[in-house]
């Protein structure tokens, strides 16, 4: 370039057209914010403002550092993040209220004829065709802009209709995971609380939690932040995709790549991720389990069998289950001389420890002599009036001695097992014994680890039907796994020499990175169990660089207790109608009427008085107390308490002997054994934060039809379960449109907007303030309005409270009275429930006497104040002061106090309280009562805990104890969380967090049977299905999901993997990400299924199956395994969709072609670890193991 | 010796996750507007693919760049007689399809729609015609993540042989971040009838002046990264600005900044004007060398004294010193520039990636035969593609590099485990351990002013007494009677 052309004279007047550039780039200021979506990111970002218009986000970059040898965090954020402030001013932002026009005109036609806005509603819909003038129309257009008074009016009305016709328990919400602005969560859940209704919940539905956590651990997830990946020697990623689905986070497997670590990534197509490992191996899709299985077996057979390695002996010895003695049973018919698998043995078994107070719940190893002894640490210990012995101490209950207990009984006699694994011929494999002398008499006993052993197929020398090598095609050797996985023997044994390697010269930093890739499957714990086990095996479980990282939807809410206490209203009433999510839609969806007996794909042993069906396995479980049903009676609540008081019972206790006599005589029935009669079904149904109606709702188009009566469902199953079902009432036809009112809060125009009743204008994360935490990282954020909200739109906790404030003065007529409401509430983890039920017995059958909290359910009466509900929604109530959470528990009085005289009140009946009309006050309150973020409180908790630990455990809060974090310092940067009891790892001195470390370290039992991480699951269900050690089972056959039947053409397993270009819908609607991407719905398919069916990159295709259709352009990619579909996780219907030749009408979405399928061994309940809690328990959402269809739209 | 000094962004593509979240930052606040919709300064490709516009590296179709005509280089679009025949006429420039037609959706609709028999969607128009779109056709990243793989991936003139991304034993893919070059010899600047492109003198950024420019569209054709757009609301030519108003002001690029992944490094490079034309002239495989050449060390006094003489200040030439580019371009040599043949001399560098092992796919998929941190040998990448791309077709170049990442993987996992470490292979990529310490800080805990160091500057210059005083820095552009 000749030099004339570069410009050396800078001044203003030779090149000040540069201005130009310069003032489009400035603006007038800058406010820290974040994004509520469902991901978690959980990141930081400054919004930038310009003549009071939201211009662009940049991420901040001003995250603590850790201690200078990792990565800081800057700059969190993601290409979705970054296109938010498109939606602000776009033509999909939700401006003003709309209602359904049909609705409104039913509504001023009726409030003519009725003044009272109650009255009014009933008389819309108890008039069948009143009603179905609307509800018919749900989907098809037609909205009309309405007001706040009118939609307010009209929300209050049917709330209440419903509370007083058919029960409060029939006004369900849903909203997703709570962690990303906790707040405007908090304001629908305190709402339906205080008003009697239910919450319902998402970790489960969503098939994101990952039901392996609590088998294992007892814990609902706990995972490292992404910055402790960076510790980690050796990382495997196994269905998840971190760049894509973790893109704040991806730079430290990046990062830690460059200080050595070695990554292998399991993914069936050649992902984003895959460009970063070092090993790519394509695993069958939904077999990762047969790849960790034989993994195992080699970890085993080299590094226990042929050589021990001290450490990793060490470790499975005291922090596993390992050394744990289990009981044989003779099984002489199944074969001559063959044992089976028992129980864990109990120390109620001997006289020496019989006396143990729930000496049936204290579990028992053998010391190096022989002898059976009972370590510390057993669930019994927990829960025992004698304080101090739950602790991991090999010592003995009975008499404080050390034990030094036995791994196996190698050497010893043996006996012959049974091993049964599906798709392979029975084992009888030899497993080392010792004969115990018990009070009732000799038995036989083995080490956990011993059958572990014979599990995996690791012979030591003994005889059976052991594989002879790792050639042989036995389970569970690296030849075996080849037809599942797809992997060559070789490599497979290269890997697991590496892990095991890793593991010895790192002292246990093996790290899984996993996700929805794996958990979404039918059989998702089993092959989380499979991989778990790998971890064990090399000590990498509570150690930094370690453990399980499970990644997918796992947000956690780091300030729990108090938050809990808000959002649950429990500072008002001790209590919450809480539901599981997963069984509630498949039974008010009616996806059970399609479903037919589980035994077909999933068989047990005998079946020995198991239902068959998942519905009648979930009306057992609920009326045994695991799993809550909402509604909960055949009646309503208010209504039995009301009748309970006119016969007489002058008390709760009496009351609830009255009503448990009534269930018994059947006077009154479970609603779950009748879903489809026209009061036991959701009437009012809240939206907020999310797409309840489309990417949440698993089974969409019968969603669409049975919930909602839209008109276009394109769900053609057969009714199979007719016949089927025992205990469920069969109607023969089904009803539609069960909801007589849906309301959502939004944004935007998604596809639930577009099928609910009325739309309420929510305000952005732009436009709010809120609070927002993750466990991708260990900081809490701000949510902040950068500008006031938009036209009329108001936040979810304005909006709330308004409704809030409308049903209190409707409540004036209508309930001018506190009632009583009972709750059906399950028996819980963490509390004595857990180990109510050391047998399964069903008082329905005669095993036993129905007692609440015992063999059934526990039954809460609780009082309802709707004329005062409004007062109570913003008023920081009395109960407060009592926080707790996951068992640990700290007093806040003395807080409470303070926060009285600090922060603004509100007095009403002669009291004054906090007054939480304003967010940025309730994000105060949350953080002054949080031991996360009050170093006080942190040290009170952790006193607590250490006594029934008997360690101390109060030193770990030493440092932290002057820290308060308030609202104003998470406005100026983010702020790291403390240690606190409430979670299982340790941040302290600049450590990244990862979970189990307090567990490790300071010998704190994890919350399950055993005290320790368990391997083997005795209850009986799990035996009865051959689960009780880890194993393998594959997806389940396409021939007995009713979904493709009679089908020729391309049939392709389909797959929803979390998107680039969304989360989940949030921005798979934004211009931007449509610009990036292929502007709408699209399929992915291989290159070489696509060419056979004829079909083109960019072609239309129809993809469908029994549950509906898609019409949607495909992808044609090689980097998609063969027999495969991708569909990337979430689209929305609302964007170019054509019809389809199919149905002849318009395309739906991915859940179109989904639906619940319950696995039943997650049903269970009180025992152990196997007991409810709200997302922590419970059948998750699977949605992989579906097919559909793929043709052109022609 | 003349020497410059230009602020110069890196990429580190073995770190690059692919989100684009730079893409959006750059259209947020640069060209979310009419006329500009489909332009996107930054945007990301996948590797194997054809990029934005569509096989914009096809020189024989667009004819950017330079070419060795004799012992002088040309633009290979121009000679005398083509230019005046091109005038009012571009035949080598891109047309839209070969970008795509920006596109927007009938979101209104959605609340608006009228009660019907089905449900109402929001239909897909033209940003530009406003006309319906039936079928979206294409998009600034339509080949994402090897979408349409037989379509597009196989037309990506780096790769060779194309069955290598049928197969699972052999397919790869990467990402390629794009803006700018603000190359040394820029083509487009050297194409500018109006003279309206000029390199900054202070910084090298190189801009259209958007009150000079014509909207004759040679700079469009003459850059071979087709990185300079036509703006068809205001008839000129517009490109990426390397965000001076926020380097201006010390504050990185907004692409830069926002990089998730941290794969870019923003520094000072000190340069050679005298040496540009001749480093240009030399052979294809030569030029990554010569390119390196004209980079200049700031440590050296005689280059700091004629720097000074250049006017160049005393933080630029300790910003230089500081500078992460210069570490990775010159000292550590693994940033590359990016199609180096086209001859512009381009200022933005590239770090090759590394890539799993290779398989045989037989009945099952197996490995090859490889260590804990696989050897350059085993890789799926081949050399020649990264070459292609990135050296003009040397190997060697791109192996030096690439044994560089892997001898550091492996001798920090020694550190990290506390295993003996083998000095020779440090010795054999041309590194030492202090070098590795300083590269694996640069590529992992260097927070973000270590990889940014912007230098200041300087702006008193330009009247700033007056323009203190007047309201708003600028909103008076013009008084009464419109003197200036």
């Amino acid at each position: 370039m000749s030099h004339d052309r570069i410009k050396d004279d800078c001044s203003a007047h030779n090149r000040q057209w540069e201005e130009l550039y310069r003032n489009r780039a400035q603006y007038d200021k800058v406010v820290r914010s974040t994004h509520g979506v469902n991901c978690t990111g959980g990141c930081s970002w400054m919004v930038h403002v310009k003549d009071g218009i939201v211009g662009w986000e940049l991420q901040a970059n001003d995250y603590p550092q850790f201690d200078g040898t990792i990565p800081n965090h800057e700059p969190r954020g993601c290409t979705r993040g970054i296109s938010f402030s498109w939606y602000l001013y776009s033509p999909l932002r939700v401006k003003h209220p709309y209602l359904r026009g049909a609705l409104l005109d039913r509504w001023t036609e009726a409030k003519k004829l009725f003044a009272d806005p109650v009255e009014a509603w009933a008389s819309i819909v108890e008039n069948p065709e009143s009603r179905a003038s609307y509800t018919g129309q749900r989907g098809m257009g037609g909205f009309r802009r309405g007001d706040w008074e009118t939609a307010t009016e009209i929300i209050a009305a049917s709330s209440i209709y419903t509370a007083k016709k058919h029960g409060p328990d029939r006004v369900v919400g849903f909203s997703p995971i709570p962690a990303m602005s906790m707040i405007s969560y908090a304001a629908g859940s305190r709402f339906l609380q205080l008003f009697g209704g239910v919450a319902l919940s998402f970790y489960d539905w969503y098939c994101d939690l990952p039901p392996a956590s609590p088998q294992v651990w007892g814990e609902q997830t706990d995972v490292n932040e992404s910055a402790d990946w960076y510790n980690a020697s050796y990382i495997v990623l196994c269905g998840s995709n971190v760049p894509m689905t973790r893109t704040p986070d991806a730079h430290y497997l990046t990062e830690a790549r460059y200080r050595g670590t070695k990554v292998v990534v399991m993914s069936p197509d050649y992902s984003m991720a895959s460009k970063f490992a070092d090993a790519w191996l394509p695993v069958e899709q939904g077999h990762d389990g047969a790849f960790w299985m034989a993994l195992n077996h080699v970890i085993l057979k080299e590094f226990y069998a042929e050589r021990q390695v001290p450490f990793f002996e060490e470790y499975v010895t005291r922090y596993t289950d390992f050394p744990f003695l289990v009981e044989l049973t003779p099984d002489v018919d199944k074969a001559p001389g063959a044992w089976r698998q028992g129980e864990l043995l109990r120390a109620a078994r001997f006289e020496r420890s019989a006396s143990l107070e729930h000496a049936e719940w204290c579990l028992c190893v053998a010391d190096k002599s022989g002898e059976v002894r009972v370590p510390n640490g057993s669930l019994g210990s927990r829960w025992s009036k004698q304080e101090g012995n739950w602790n991991l101490d090999m010592k003995d209950v009975v008499d404080g001695a050390e034990i030094d207990p036995a791994l196996t009984f190698l050497g010893q006699e043996t006996r012959k097992v049974l091993f049964r694994f599906e798709g392979e011929k029975d084992a009888l494999r030899e497993v080392p014994v010792r004969r115990v002398a018990t009070a009732d008499g000799e038995i036989v006993v083995t080490t956990v680890f011993d059958l572990l052993m014979a599990q995996f197929g690791v012979s030591r020398g003994l005889s059976g039907d052991y594989p002879h090598g790792y050639d042989s095609d036995l389970p569970f050797t690296p030849k075996w796994q080849e037809k599942h996985t797809g992997i060559d023997a070789e490599t497979l044994v290269k890997i697991a020499r590496e892990w095991g390697e890793n593991g010895e010269q790192s002292r246990g930093r093996n790290m899984i990175i996993i996700g929805a890739g794996v958990n979404h499957w039918y059989h998702n714990d089993l092959i989380y169990r499979a991989a778990i086990t790998a971890l064990i095996l090399t000590g990498s479980v509570g150690r930094n660089g370690a453990g399980l990282a499970h990644y997918v939807g796992q947000e956690k809410v780091a300030p729990l207790s108090p938050w809990t206490s808000i959002a649950m209203a429990q500072d008002w009433v001790k209590g919450s109608r809480l539901q599981n999510t997963p069984t509630f839609w498949y039974m008010h969806s009616d996806q059970w009427r399609y479903d037919r007996n589980f035994v077909d794909y999933f068989k047990p042993e005998t079946g020995d008085k198991m239902p068959m069906h998942a519905a009648d396995f979930n009306a057992k479980a609920v009326r045994l107390g695991w799993l809550p049903f909402a509604p909960h009676f055949n009646a309503n609540p208010l209504e039995l308490l009301k009748q309970a008081k006119a016969e007489g019972c002058g008390d709760d206790d009496a009351t609830r002997s009255w009503l448990v006599d009534r269930l018994k005589s059947g006077k009154t029935r479970f609603a779950v054994e009748d879903p489809d009669a026209p009061g036991n079904s959701p009437k009012v149904w809240f939206i907020w934060r999310g797409n309840a109606i489309s990417a949440s709702a698993k089974g969409h188009e019968f969603f669409l039809k049975h919930v909602l009566g839209a008109p276009n469902s394109s769900a053609t199953a057969k009714e199979v379960a007719k016949g089927q079902v025992q205990d469920i009432v069969w109607h023969e036809k089904a009803p539609e449109a069960k909801v007589d009112l849906v309301v959502d809060l939004n944004f935007r125009m998604d596809t639930s907007t577009l099928y609910s009743d009325i739309v309420l204008p929510a305000a952005t994360w732009y436009e709010k303030s809120d609070l927002n935490t993750t466990d991708m990282h260990s900081f809490v954020n701000c949510m902040d309005a950068a500008v006031p909200p938009s036209w009329e739109s108001k936040s979810d906790w304005k909006i709330f409270s308004m409704i809030a404030k409308k049903v209190s003065e409707l409540a004036a007529t209508h309930l001018p009275t506190p009632v009583k409401d009972v709750i059906a509430a399950p028996l819980l983890h963490d509390t004595p429930g857990e180990i109510a039920q050391r047998t399964v017995q069903d008082w329905k059958l005669g095993e036993c006497e129905p007692v609440p909290g015992k063999t059934m359910p526990n039954l809460a009466i609780v009082e309802r104040d709707y004329v005062n509900l409004y007062n109570r929604f913003l008023s920081l109530g009395p109960g407060i002061g009592h926080l707790g959470s996951h068992g640990n528990y700290y007093d806040a009085d003395d807080e409470h106090e303070k926060l009285l005289r600090e922060l603004p009140n509100r007095s009403w009946n002669g009291k004054s309280f906090v007054d939480l009309a304003d967010e940025k006050v309730v994000a105060d309150v949350i953080l002054s009562l949080a031991p996360e973020t009050n170093g006080e409180l942190a040290h009170r908790a952790y006193r607590n805990l250490e006594k029934r630990v008997g360690k101390p455990l109060a030193q770990i809060a030493d440092g932290a104890r002057e820290i308060r974090v308030k609202w104003e310092d998470v406005t100026q940067k983010p702020r790291r969380v403390i240690n606190s009891p409430i979670w299982s790892g340790l941040v302290n001195g600049g450590r990244p967090y990862s979970p189990f470390t307090l567990n490790v370290e300071h010998l704190v039992p994890w919350r399950t049977l055993s005290g320790r991480q368990s391997l083997y699951l005795d209850h009986p269900y799990y035996r009865e299905f051959h689960e009780g050690l880890p194993t393998f089972k594959g997806k389940l056959n396409p021939a007995l999901l009713d979904e493709t039947e009679g089908e020729t053409g391309l049939v392709l397993n389909f797959l929803t993997p979390h998107g680039k270009w969304g989360i989940h819908s949030t921005y798979s609607d934004n211009l931007r990400m449509l610009t990036l991407s292929r502007g709408g719905q699209a399929v992915w398919l291989n290159h070489l299924d696509a060419a056979g069916a004829g079909i083109e990159d960019n072609e239309q295709i129809e993809v469908y199956n029994a549950n509906g259709v898609v019409v949607c352009r495909s992808i044609v990619s090689s980097r998609i395994p063969r027999g495969a579909a991708v569909m990337y996780h979430a689209p929305e219907r609302t964007l170019n969709i054509k019809k389809s030749k199919k149905s002849g009408k318009r395309g739906g979405v991915h859940n179109s072609l989904s639906r619940i399928r319950l696995k039943p061994t997650l049903m269970l309940g009180g025992y152990a670890q196997f007991s409810y809690y709200f997302n922590y328990w419970g059948p998750t959402g699977v949605n992989r193991d579906s097919y559909v269809v793929v043709r052109k739209l022609k | 010796m003349d020497v410059r000094a230009q602020i110069v962004m890196v990429f580190n593509l073995d770190k690059c996750i692919g989100c684009h979240t730079c893409s959006i930052s750059c259209k947020n606040i640069w060209t979310d507007r009419q006329g500009a919709e489909y332009m996107w300064w930054n945007n990301v490709e996948t590797k194997p693919g054809v990029g934005y516009p569509s096989q914009w590296e096809d020189q024989e179709r667009f004819k950017g760049g330079w070419v060795v005509d004799g012992k002088k280089l040309k633009l290979k679009a121009m000679g005398k007689g083509p230019t005046l025949a091109s005038m009012f006429f571009q035949p080598n420039m891109p047309r839209i399809e070969d970008y795509y037609e920006p596109f927007d959706f009938d979101y209104g609709n959605l609340a608006g729609a009228k009660e019907s028999k089905d449900q109402p969607v929001a239909e897909a128009f033209s940003q530009i015609s406003g006309k319906k779109i039936e079928e979206i056709q294409g998009g600034p990243n339509w080949d994402d993540d090897l979408s349409g793989s037989q379509v597009y991936a196989a037309k990506d003139l780096n790769l060779k042989d194309k069955k290598v991304i049928e197969s699972y034993d052999s397919m790869f893919m990467q990402y390629l971040p794009r803006i700018c070059n603000h190359c040394l010899n820029p083509a487009c600047v050297a194409s500018c009838p109006s003279r309206a492109l000029y390199k900054r003198g202070e910084d090298g950024i190189v801009l259209v002046d958007q009150e000079v420019c014509k909207g004759w569209r040679f700079c469009t054709s003459a850059c071979p990264y087709k990185k300079v757009y036509y703006n068809w609301n205001t008839g000129k030519a517009e490109k990426c600005i390397f965000c001076y108003p926020r380097v201006e002001t010390g504050q990185c690029n907004a692409c830069a900044h926002s990089c998730v992944g941290r794969i870019r490094y923003v520094g000072v490079l000190l340069y050679d004007a005298d040496a540009v034309e001749a480093a240009a002239l030399k052979g294809d495989a030569e030029l990554v060398e010569a390119h390196r050449d004209v980079i200049l060390d700031p440590r050296d006094p005689e280059v700091c004294r004629m720097a000074r003489e250049n006017g160049i200040s005393d933080q630029w030439l300790d910003a230089a010193v500081a500078s992460p580019v210069y570490a990775l371009v010159k000292e550590f040599r693994v940033a590359l520039p990016l199609h180096p043949e086209f001859r512009t001399l381009p200022m933005a560098y590239y770090i090759p990636s590394l890539s799993p092992v290779l398989s045989t796919w037989g009945d099952t998929h197996k490995l090859l035969e490889h260590g804990m941190i696989p050897a350059l040998e085993t890789l799926r990448v081949p050399i020649g593609y990264l070459a292609s791309l990135l050296s003009g077709g040397n190997e060697g170049i791109i192996e030096e590099a690439l044994k560089k990442l892997i001898a550091l993987r492996v001798q920090m996992r020694a550190e990290n485990l506390r295993l003996p470490a083998d000095p020779a292979l440090l010795k054999e990529a041309g590194l030492d351990e202090a070098a590795a310490k300083k590269l694996y800080r640069l590529f992992t805990v260097a927070g973000y002013n270590e990889r940014n160091v912007i230098p200041p500057q300087q702006r008193e210059e330009q009247d700033p007494e007056r323009r203190k005083q007047e309201a708003g820095f600028g909103i008076l552009k013009k008084t009464r009677g419109g003197a200036k």
